[in-house]
C-alpha cells in the first residue's frame, strides 16, 4: 500500500466521505464527525454527489459492478484533492476506507490511469480516528461519558488499516468513562457484508457470541468505528432484548451519547396494552 | 453414543446447518481451537516472530520459482541414495503408483503415519480395493478411521470429537471397557497399533517438508507414529504436494521453527524422522525400499492461476484456529480434504471432487484474522476475493443475485436515483418499524436472512445528506 500523505502545515480543510450507511441510516454519526473536525478548526465540505464506493459488489465478486462505482467515486474525490481544495477525505469508516485506500487498486489493476488516481486519492484518504490522532496530533477532545464503556475492533479497521491505537486513544480521554476490554474484542462480529445474507446462520452464530462477550463484559456501551457492523451488533442485541447498545465512536466523541445512570435502571416492566375498541369485554 | 457425522456429499447448505445444529462439535472445536491459538500466540512471541515469518515467507518464493530445477535436484539427490522418485500428475496416478509399489512388493498390510496428501487422493481407498489392509497409526487418524470419518483439521484430524465420544469408539471397535481416562484410551491405541507396526509390509506418510540438496524426506510428528512408520516396514513410501520443497538442511530447519510454533505452539517436536535413501549395507533398520511419489493434482494449474501464493502454505493449521468461522462450523461442513481458509483457497484450485466449491470462497466474514495467523503471510482474504470474482466471471451465480448486483449498482451510479431509493427507503422502512415497535422485525424475500435472527433499523427519517444541505443554506459552498 502506498504511504500515507503527510502534511507540513496542519490540514484546514477536508472532504467528507461520509459513506451511504451513515448517510441514508446514521445521519446523527454524520454529523458528529462534522463537529469533531470543526471542533478542531478544520473546515469540512460535504461532495453531494457522493454515493456508495462499490464495496458490497466487490465483496460479493461483482467486480464488473463495482468498477463504475470506483471510477465515480475517485472523479468526485480526486480533483478535490489534486486541486488542493481540500488536504484530505476524511470517513467515518474503516470498513469503506479499506475499499477506497486500499481495494481500489485491486480491482482497478487494469486500468493504469485510474489506478494510479486511486492510489494518490488512497494516500490522502483517512478513517476518522487515525486522521484526528495520527494527523491532527489530537486525543482529547472535550468528550463526557458517564458510564462504562467497551471497545469492539472493527476487522478492516483493525487487520487492513492497521488502526487500533487511535480509537483506544481517543476514548481513554473520555472524562468519567471506565474503558473495560471485553473478550474478544478483535474478532469478528460476523457481519462480512453480503456474508451476513448468503451465510445468515454461520454469521448469527458468530454475532451471538459477539454479542454474548458484549453483554458479559458489562459495559453500557461498546463502542466500534464502523456501522456495519454496529448495526449487525445492535441487530442482535436487539433481538435478544439486551439494554447494551453499539455506538459509533464519533458519537461517543462528540457527546450524542448518553445512558441512564444504572442505579436508576428499573427493570422494564411493559405496561398492558390497552384493550382495542372491538376487544372491551364485548367478544 | 457418538453424534452423527457430516456427510461431505451433501450440499454446502446441508453441511452447515448440520454443524451448527450439533451442540458437541460446538465444544469440542471451542476447546481445541481456542487451546491451539494461544499456544501458537505464545510460542510465537517467543522469538522474533517477524523476522521469522518473513524469512520462511522469502524461502518458500524461491522455492516456487525454481520449483522445476529444485524438483529435479531432489529426484537426482533421492535415487543417488538408492531410493526411486515416481511423479505423479492427477490423484489416479497416486493410486496407480502405490498399489504397483505394493504388489511387486508383496504387501499385504499397510501402516500409515498422518497425511493430508494421501487424503486429497483417497489412497487408503485404492489400497483398499486391492486387497490390502491399511491401518493408520497417529492417533487422531486411527479414531477416525475406526469411525469411518475424513479427518477435519490439517493437523488435529479429530478436533471434531470430544473424549466422551472417542471413548464410546473404542468401546465399540476395541472392546474397550468404559472410561475417559485419556491415558488409558491412549494405552488401548497403543496395544492395538504395535501388533499392526510389527506386522505391517509397507509403510506410508507425507511429507512436511523435502530438502532438495541432500534428497531428504521429513516429517514432524510426536506420537513416535512417524518414525515406526518410516523405519519397521520392509518398504516405506512418501507421497508429497509438489511444493512441499525446500533448499537446503538450513532451511528446512527454518520452516521446521515456522511449522511447530504455528501448528502446536511446540518450540520443537517430539520427533523429527528423517529418511534420504533406503537401509545401506550395515545399516541396524530402515527400509528396503524407499520409494517418493511427486504429486501434481493441480498444483501447477494454481500457480498459472495466479493463486500460487497459497503454495507457500506449510499446513500448520494456524488459519483454521483463529478462523471465526470453522470455530463455528468446524472441518467437515467444507465438504474438502481441507477446510477453514486455506481449505477455501486450495479446493477450488487443486483436483478435488467438493460438493458446491464455489460456496468455500464465500464461506469467510473476510476478517482477515488468518493472514494475521499464517506463518507465511500468506494473503487469504485477498485470494477470496479474487475467487469470488472468479466464481463471478464464470457465471456461477444466480440470476437474482447477479440482476441485483447490477440494480445495486446502476442506482449508485446516479445521485438521482440514490436519493430517490434512500427517500423511498426511508418511508417504506419506518412503516415497517413503526408496525413492530422501532425496530423492523422481519423483511420479505432474501432479506429475510437478516430478519430471522436481527433487528435492523429503519432508514433515518432525514438522510445526512438532507440535514447537510439545511445545514449549509446561505453559507458559500465548493461546487463540486
Amino acid at each position: 500500500m502506498a504511504h500515507k500523505k503527510q502534511f507540513d502545515t496542519p490540514p484546514k480543510r477536508v472532504a467528507l466521505f461520509v459513506t451511504c450507511m451513515v448517510d441514508m441510516i446514521y445521519p446523527e454519526v454524520g454529523m458528529a464527525t462534522v463537529e469533531l473536525l470543526e471542533r478542531q478548526g478544520v473546515e469540512v465540505v460535504f461532495p453531494t454527489e457522493q454515493t456508495c464506493c462499490g464495496q458490497p459488489a466487490f465483496n460479493a465478486g461483482f467486480w464488473e459492478d463495482a468498477r463504475p462505482l470506483a471510477r465515480r467515486f475517485i472523479d468526485i474525490f480526486e480533483p478535490l484533492v489534486r486541486s488542493k481544495q481540500v488536504d484530505a477525505v476524511v470517513a467515518p469508516s474503516g470498513s469503506c476506507t479499506t475499499m477506497t485506500s486500499h481495494f481500489y487498486s485491486l480491482l482497478l489493476e487494469d486500468e493504469p490511469a485510474y489506478r494510479a488516481r486511486a492510489e494518490f486519492l488512497g494516500a490522502a484518504t483517512f478513517e476518522l480516528t487515525e486522521f484526528l490522532v495520527d494527523v491532527l496530533g489530537v486525543e482529547a477532545v472535550g468528550a463526557h461519558f458517564d458510564g462504562v464503556l467497551t471497545y469492539h475492533a472493527c476487522c478492516h479497521l483493525n487487520r487492513e488499516l492497521g488502526i487500533d491505537r487511535q480509537p483506544r486513544a481517543l476514548l481513554r480521554h473520555v472524562e468519567g468513562a471506565e474503558i473495560i476490554e471485553m473478550t474478544g474484542a478483535d474478532e469478528c462480529c460476523g457481519f462480512g457484508g453480503l456474508f451476513a445474507l448468503k451465510n445468515s446462520d454461520i454469521s448469527t452464530a458468530m454475532g451471538q457470541r459477539k454479542a454474548q462477550n458484549i453483554v458479559k463484559s458489562d459495559a453500557d456501551v461498546v463502542t466500534l468505528c464502523d456501522v456495519s457492523c454496529m448495526t449487525h451488533i445492535n441487530g442482535l442485541l436487539s433481538r435478544q432484548g439486551q439494554r447494551t447498545r453499539a455506538v459509533h465512536i464519533a458519537q461517543v466523541l462528540a457527546n450524542q451519547v448518553d445512558v441512564t445512570p444504572r442505579t436508576q435502571t428499573a427493570p422494564e416492566t411493559k405496561p398492558p396494552a390497552p384493550p382495542r375498541r372491538w376487544q372491551d369485554g364485548k367478544a | 453414543m457418538a453424534t452423527s457425522t457430516i456427510d461431505l456429499t451433501q450440499p454446502y447448505k446441508t453441511r452447515v446447518n448440520d454443524a451448527l445444529g450439533n451442540k458437541h462439535l460446538k465444544v469440542a472445536l471451542e476447546r481445541a481451537t481456542g487451546r491451539m491459538a494461544g499456544q501458537r500466540v505464545a510460542a510465537m512471541g517467543a522469538v522474533d516472530a517477524p523476522r521469522l515469518r518473513n524469512q520462511v515467507r522469502q524461502m518458500k518464493e524461491y522455492v516456487l520459482r525454481n520449483l522445476p530445477d529444485l524438483l529435479e535436484q531432489l529426484e537426482t539427490n533421492i535415487t543417488a541414495n538408492g531410493g526411486h522418485v515416481h511423479w505423479a500428475k492427477e490423484a489416479v496416478d497416486v493410486q496407480r503408483i502405490v498399489v504397483e509399489i505394493a504388489r511387486k512388493a508383496n504387501v499385504q498390510k499397510v501402516v500409515k503415519a498422518k497425511s493430508m496428501a494421501t487424503e486429497e487422493v483417497h489412497l487408503n481407498q485404492a489400497l483398499q480395493a486391492a486387497g490390502m489392509k491399511v491401518v493408520e497409526t497417529d492417533l487422531g487418524e486411527y479414531i477416525i478411521q475406526l469411525a469411518g470419518e475424513p479427518p477435519s483439521h490439517i493437523v488435529a484430524p479429530v478436533i471434531h470429537r470430544r473424549v466422551e465420544e472417542i471413548s464410546d469408539i473404542f468401546q465399540r471397535e476395541l472392546d474397550m471397557p468404559p472410561t475417559l481416562d485419556p491415558q488409558v484410551i491412549c494405552s488401548v491405541a497403543r496395544g492395538a497399533l504395535r501388533k499392526e507396526f510389527l506386522s505391517a509390509d509397507m509403510g506410508i506418510s507425507g511429507c512436511n517438508f523435502a530438502i532438495a540438496e541432500t534428497g531428504t524426506c521429513c516429517i514432524v510428528t510426536n506420537e513416535g507414529n512417524g518414525r515406526m512408520t518410516s523405519t519397521l516396514p520392509r518398504v516405506y513410501v512418501v507421497v508429497m504436494g509438489i511444493e512441499k520443497l525446500v533448499p537446503t538442511i538450513e532451511d528446512a530447519f527454518l520452516q521446521y521453527q515456522a511449522l511447530c510454533r504455528s501448528a502446536t505452539g511446540q518450540q520443537c517436536s517430539v520427533y523429527l524422522s528423517m529418511t534420504s535413501g533406503p537401509r545401506k549395507p550395515g545399516d541396524t533398520d530402515g527400509p528396503e525400499e524407499f520409494h517418493v511419489v511427486l504429486l501434481d493434482n493441480g498444483r501447477v494449474d494454481m500457480l498459472a492461476k495466479g493463486y500460487g501464493e497459497a503454495l507457500c502454505c506449510i499446513r500448520c493449521g494456524a488459519c483454521l484456529n483463529v478462523c471465526p468461522v470453522y470455530r463455528e462450523i468446524g472441518g467437515h461442513a467444507y465438504g474438502s480434504t481441507y477446510s477453514g481458509p486455506i481449505g477455501a483457497v486450495i479446493s477450488p484450485n487443486i483436483h478435488l471432487e467438493v460438493t458446491d466449491v464455489d460456496k468455500l470462497p464465500y464461506a469467510s466474514s473476510l476478517c482477515g484474522a488468518c493472514r494475521d495467523a499464517c506463518p507465511v503471510k500468506i494473503d487469504l482474504p485477498r485470494m477470496l476475493l479474487e475467487l469470488r470474482r472468479d466464481v463471478v466471471e464464470e457465471g456461477e451465480t444466480t440470476i437474482f443475485d447477479r440482476a441485483g448486483m447490477q440494480a445495486f449498482s446502476r442506482m449508485m451510479q446516479s445521485r438521482a436515483s440514490y436519493e430517490s431509493a434512500g427517500k423511498l427507503g426511508s418511508l417504506g422502512s419506518n412503516l415497517l418499524a413503526g408496525l413492530s415497535g422501532g425496530a423492523i422485525k422481519s423483511l420479505p424475500g432474501p432479506l429475510a436472512a437478516w430478519t430471522n435472527s436481527r433487528d435492523f433499523p429503519p432508514l433515518a427519517k432525514r438522510s445526512f445528506r438532507a440535514q447537510w444541505r439545511e445545514r449549509m443554506k446561505g453559507r458559500k459552498v465548493i461546487k463540486d
